[in-house]
């Protein structure tokens, strides 16, 4: 047994600000790129507030959902490059406002 | 001691985060971004998250920020390309997301922090007792993620084909 000296509220404050972070750079940026990069900032922010819990409940279980969550982020940015790349090769750029089609 | 760790890894992981969306050069995004996840690995060693320490090394730092490298380099994207015409939607875009994180912090704020520190089991974390919940209890999830994998991968295959017609 060991006694940690942080309580759950410092790890609650931490992901919050990750997580807007994330939520900012998805809505500031045009770059498709920089969107993909920060959906995977608030995955970690996720992540890291799930690992805390589980710690600070003595839960296993939450790690391991973590994992799944590792497992899904993977799966997701492997097909959502290789969108990009097709992106890339119809408009010739990675900018999401050449992306109007679907736009009223 | 702890607190200090923690106090240092926050403050790189929050910095770095702020430099991944601000950068201009998508290259310095991927390399603050990878700089962040070492942080958040920082923060799984604080939390006795050995396991999930490994596998968010392997798995971020060594598969996925390879893959955005990759892309990057592949597309020869590696200058600005941004379209900075109108200021207004970014603006409105900040402080949304500030709005955002002033809510998550007063809900944080209104909890009853109640439990100060307290003793956790240390083997919690372990390979050796995560491997054996995750073979036990969440076999099947586990079998079906690699379904998953399989079909993210044929996925891709299929997306990155040059032109269906031709085949």
């Amino acid at each position: 047994m060991q006694v940690l000296s942080n309580t759950v509220t410092n790890y609650l404050v931490l992901a919050s600000i990750l997580f807007a972070i994330g939520v900012m750079g998805v809505l500031v940026r045009r770059n498709i790129i920089i969107i993909f990069m920060s959906i995977e900032l608030m995955l970690n922010a996720i992540n890291l507030l799930l690992v805390a819990f589980s710690v600070f409940h003595n839960d296993a279980s939450g790690q391991v959902f973590v994992f799944f969550i590792m497992a899904v982020a993977a799966a997701e940015i492997t097909v959502g490059l290789a969108i990009l790349v097709m992106i890339y090769r119809n408009t010739g750029s990675v900018d999401i406002n050449s992306l109007n089609k679907l736009k009223w | 001691m702890d607190q200090l760790v923690f106090l240092i890894l926050s403050i790189i992981s929050i910095g770095a985060a702020l430099a991944v969306i601000f950068s201009k050069n998508p290259v310095y995004s991927v390399l603050f971004l990878i700089l962040t996840f070492f942080s958040i690995a920082g923060h799984y060693v604080l939390l006795n998250a050995e396991f999930l320490f490994i596998v968010h090394i392997i798995v971020y730092a060594g598969a996925i920020l390879v893959l955005f490298l990759f892309v990057i380099m592949l597309l020869n994207l590696n200058k600005t390309t941004e379209t900075g015409k109108s200021m207004l939607p970014k603006i409105a875009g900040a402080i949304s997301g500030g709005l955002l994180l002033i809510v998550l912090l007063g809900a944080v704020k209104g909890l009853n922090q109640a439990e100060a520190a307290q003793a956790v089991n240390a083997d919690m974390g372990s390979v050796k007792n995560l491997g054996k919940i995750l073979f036990d209890e969440y076999l099947l999830p586990f079998e079906v993620s690699s379904t998953l994998f399989l079909s993210a991968m044929i996925g891709a295959v299929m997306l990155g084909k040059k032109n269906l017609k031709d085949h």
